[in-house]
């Protein structure tokens, strides 16, 4: 018997493969690397963090921090970030509501409600969200009346400098109200935070609609009739048979919306809202600091996904385990 | 069927298949499924495995093939003795077919192309030379005219017969069957036990994972017991079953009969 | 025994149209109300769009800027060599959709059938479209005819192929696969330029033309790279998998804007200095990079539903790991994993847009171009209307041509009858 030679060994192959590819991943990685050192040195651009700390000399628009031009570009990074949240938060409760209303209609006796949900569906998907973001914002908020002429619901007013909504102010409910011209009230969204979350709104709606239906589609048509048979009706049926059993299904699509609709507010900037990336893009016109902004960027978007992720994987283990 | 109910027995001194000795494995989980398990098997032999489930005889005639590896014993087949080498490993499994108990067979293939892939990428044989030896199989196994068909448009006991087909057109000295008609609907049993007792009064060794006494009594030459990854009972069938040596057998051939 | 179906009850039985109407529209009091309620809402809507697209529109933006919305500033000099490029296109593409007509695989129900519901639909919107969106342009009648022309090969080919494919053999259709890498390479040169057509540089492309050839360049290249992402996933030996995982979870964590903000603002900085490529060429890589791993994930869940038996069978017959993967393993996952690879598609497609937000020119940024016009003030609404109809169109046959190769390569379909 002669030994095996070792480029034949297949115990040996797997090791060998690996170390190949990793030799040629490092080559790689190693020459990349030191191209950016050469290249960012010749530029004077070596990796500091010193100009955190330094005067951003530009104003944001909208914060919820207070902010103004003297203050720091970490501070400003910071305040972009919140913006972000805010807006992530927001859109994520109202596109949810959205889905969910619309995900049921797809199962309505109601035709004429069918057909509309899986009309709005197939359009808002099949259409890039930043053209219906500029559309909301330029066509749709842009073009809004202001004063007199502003558009008005009960508690809400709309006009082109915003979305006016009543509220609790100085212990009293306060209903938006005309002032020298110009429209008061206790909550106002800008038009370009409003134009943001209709725009997320409606399209992650979309998406959450499909996992919706596709959760209450995977309960089998046995629950419906037997729910039927209890003599519920259709909102019961639903709500207290089909949709906690289609939640199981529901809420792993969920996870990846949410985290979709996460890194969709970096569209934010088409609206002219100031969100972290708008901020960052800014701050890198002004400093000429890419490398730092850009892993500013990365952590931030990327922590914000493992949040999500992290609590969905949670609330999703509640409901597996309550289903035994 | 005119032809005899037992295949001639080989001659005692014909040459040697398959030679496994003191065959160990571990799986990575720590399970020792195979104990120091030896066989011998004789060209043109038929030998039936049975044992009860979990006593390692898939896994046995898995390493015969290379399908699992073994940490120790030896095994040599067909007279290359199976070693790390992947060329020696590549050269034993082009002489011995497999027939599985889930078939196995490629669903987006249609069932000639799953007879002609392997002869032509393997053994690189012209395409129309392989089908035509394919067809003459097919019609062999009795479903020449499923030849365009796709797999899942068959019944059960047509994919496995297929399956035989299939390991049969790449011309192995050596067939392994492991379980071949456990996932089968009974009727469709007999229709692949009749195909493998034609194919064994042909020159080709098989060795056989099966559960079908009357099978391994009508045509084996011998049969084979494994309890807790070794060989317990190794004898020809008539005294297998009615004259077992070992307490063993004995209760196992109590709960199957 | 047959089932007793609509067909079998006698007419007098079968619900009038009227009373089916009241059905679906007004199951209950509730329901009909909401069904008035919304009747009326989509009246509003459609009598104040009417209104608007006849009245207050007006689409002379769209015939002043059709060529530049179409190609950029491609030099009117070079523009046959596009038109020849679409010809071309138009005739490959009518043959294999003919060609996937006559030859059906598992869906035999189909064959003898000329032109299937769904074929007619598409033929029709071939159509209109050609017919409709030249003619909503105004663009000049040499024009649309040329257009009209480019709808009529299509829709011939379709009709020659599907009547005579099946006299071709089977190394000829193979051929017909093999012509779209061929002619996608045409593609890039006619585009292009060099190999003596006079250059036209990666700056003066735009458009719709930008738009799709950045996303067919990054769908065909990101698709290998896609799948070997995934095998890597799901191999046995540790660096590979962590390797994998590591770059798919990075990707798909950022997002694409960020990422096309590393390709602008970095690359240049990793490469030596002179290699960088362009800014068109820079956002296409980085298009690759992306859709890779979101590939990856789908040809993943495609590779988990193929057994393990099936790489053991292979195996068993002698095939090498490679030959196993690729002629067994590889084919089984994609046609799993297609539907949510087109998904893929769709929204890399739709993710071009955001090339427009790094000063590209695509046919988004054309359009904002032409927006920020102040000659144009005032009428964007028509320009996104046809761009969301464009888009719209373009991701929506993407869909409907998935789902028809799904039926087609389902292996588990029906026995023939008879």
């Amino acid at each position: 018997m002669t030994a095996t030679p070792w480029w034949r060994n297949r115990r040996l192959l797997p090791w060998l493969l690996q170390g190949a590819v990793g030799l040629v991943v490092l080559l790689v990685i190693a020459l990349l690397m030191t191209n950016l050192v050469r290249n960012l040195t010749a530029a004077g651009l070596l990796l500091s963090w010193r100009w955190l700390g330094q005067p951003a000399g530009f104003d944001l628009s909208e914060t919820l921090l207070p902010f103004n031009a003297s203050m720091s570009y970490g501070r400003a990074l910071l305040v972009g970030l919140v913006n972000t949240l805010r807006v992530i938060v927001i859109a994520l409760v109202g596109s949810s509501l959205l889905g969910l209303l619309v995900g049921m209609a797809a199962f309505s006796r109601n035709g004429l409600l069918r057909g509309l949900a899986r009309v709005y569906v197939e359009v808002v998907r099949n259409v890039p969200l930043l053209l219906q973001l500029l559309f909301w914002y330029f066509v749709v908020f842009l073009a809004l009346p202001d004063g007199t002429a502003a558009l008005r619901l009960p508690a809400v007013v709309l006009a082109k400098s915003g979305l006016y909504l009543a509220g609790f102010s100085q212990g009293s409910w306060q209903l938006p109200q005309l002032a020298n011209s110009g429209w008061q009230a206790p909550l106002h969204l800008s038009v370009e935070f409003a134009a943001l979350l209709t725009g997320l709104i409606t399209y992650i709606g979309a998406f959450i609609a499909e996992v919706v239906r596709g959760g209450i589609a995977s309960v089998p048509r046995g629950q419906w009739e037997a729910a039927g048979a209890l003599g519920l009706h259709w909102a019961a049926s639903l709500r207290h048979i089909v949709l906690p059993q289609a939640l199981r299904v529901i809420i792993p699509g969920l996870t990846n919306q949410y985290i979709s609709l996460a890194k969709a507010s970096s569209l934010a900037l088409a609206c002219g809202f100031t969100d972290l990336y708008s901020v960052a893009e800014t701050t890198l016109n002004q400093t000429g600091r890419a490398v730092e902004v850009v892993l500013v960027l990365l952590a931030a978007y990327l922590s914000i996904d493992l949040l999500i992720s992290a609590t969905m994987n949670g609330l999703n283990r509640l409901v597996q385990v309550r289903e035994r | 069927m005119a032809a005899p109910m037992t295949p001639p027995t080989p001659p005692a001194s014909s040459a040697l298949m398959i030679e496994a000795t003191g065959v160990e494995k571990w799986y990575p989980n720590g399970f020792h499924a195979l104990r120091g398990a030896s066989l011998t098997v004789r060209r043109g032999e038929v030998v039936v495995i049975m044992g009860p489930s979990g006593s390692g005889k898939s896994t046995f005639i898995r390493t015969f093939n290379a399908l699992e590896d073994f940490q120790k014993g030896s095994i040599t087949v067909d007279g290359i003795t199976l070693s790390n080498d992947v060329r020696q490993i590549d050269a034993i499994r082009r002489e011995v077919g497999m027939v599985f108990q889930q078939f196995n067979l490629f669903p987006h293939l249609s069932v000639l192309e799953n007879l002609t892939l392997a002869p032509v990428l393997v053994r690189k044989r012209p395409r129309s030379e392989v089908e035509g030896q394919a067809m003459a199989l097919l019609e062999r196994v009795g479903i020449a005219e499923q030849a365009g068909k796709f797999p899942g448009q068959l019944s059960g006991g047509q994919q496995q017969r297929v399956a035989i087909a299939r390991a049969l057109c790449m011309e192995p000295r050596i067939l392994l069957f492991d379980e071949p008609t456990s996932s089968l609907d009974p009727e469709m049993v007999r229709e692949v036990l009749e195909v493998m007792q034609a194919l064994a009064h042909d020159d080709i060794t098989m060795v056989v994972v099966t559960h079908e006494v009357r099978f391994a009594r009508q045509v084996a030459h011998r049969v084979v017991l494994m309890d807790q990854g070794e060989v317990v009972e190794e004898a020809e069938p008539e005294t297998f079953f009615t004259a077992p040596r070992h307490e063993r057998t004995r209760r196992f051939l109590e709960q199957i009969l | 025994m047959p089932q007793p179906g609509l067909a079998d009850t006698p007419s007098s039985l079968r619900p009038s149209p009227l009373r089916r109407l009241q059905r679906s529209l007004a199951p209950t009091v509730a329901d009909g109300l909401l069904s008035l309620g919304l009747i009326a809402l989509l009246l509003w809507v459609g009598l104040q769009l009417a209104s608007w697209a006849i009245g207050r529109a007006d689409w002379a933006v769209l015939q002043l800027n059709s060529m530049l919305l179409l190609v950029g500033r491609y030099p009117l000099a070079e523009q046959w060599r596009l038109w020849l490029l679409a010809g071309l296109l138009a005739v490959q593409a009518g043959l294999s959709w003919g060609l996937l007509r006559a030859w059906p695989r598992a869906d035999r129900s189909l064959q003898g059938w000329l032109w299937p519901r769904h074929d007619r639909i598409a033929a029709l919107c071939v159509g209109l479209l050609a017919l409709l969106l030249p003619a909503a342009l105004q663009l000049a009648l040499p024009l649309q005819a040329r257009w009209w022309l480019l709808a009529a090969a299509l829709l011939a080919l379709r009709w020659a192929a599907g009547r005579w494919g099946t006299r071709l053999h089977r190394h000829q259709l193979r051929l017909v696969g093999l012509l779209w890498p061929v002619l996608y390479l045409a593609g890039l040169w006619l585009i292009g330029g060099g190999l003596g057509l006079p250059r036209v540089a990666s700056g003066d492309w735009g458009g719709l033309l930008l738009t799709l050839l950045l996303a067919s360049f990054a769908m065909a290249l990101s698709f290998p790279l896609g799948v070997l992402l995934a095998l890597g996933r799901r191999s046995s030996l540790p660096l590979l998998r962590w390797g994998s995982v590591v770059y798919i979870e990075f990707i798909r964590g950022a997002p694409l804007i960020t990422l096309l903000f590393i390709g602008q603002n970095i690359l240049g900085f990793l490469l030596p200095s002179g290699l960088a490529p362009d800014r068109v060429w820079r956002a296409a890589w980085v298009l690759i990079f992306f859709a890779a791993a979101y590939l990856a994930e789908a040809v993943r869940s495609g590779l988990a539903a193929v057994p393990r038996g099936q790489l053991e069978a292979a195996r068993s017959l002698g095939l090498s790991q490679a030959q196993a993967l690729v002629q067994v393993v590889i084919p089984q996952a994609l046609r799993v994993a297609l539907p949510t690879m087109v998904g893929q598609f769709i929204a890399l497609l739709q993710d071009t847009t955001l090339l427009s937000l790094i000063g590209l020119l695509d046919l988004l940024g054309t359009a904002r171009g032409i927006m920020a016009n102040p000659e144009f003030l005032g009428h964007s609404s028509e320009l996104y209307l046809v761009l969301a109809v464009l888009y719209w169109g373009c991701c929506a046959s993407l869909g409907l041509g998935s789902r028809a190769l799904e039926r087609r390569l389902d292996p588990r379909s029906e026995p023939t009858r008879g």
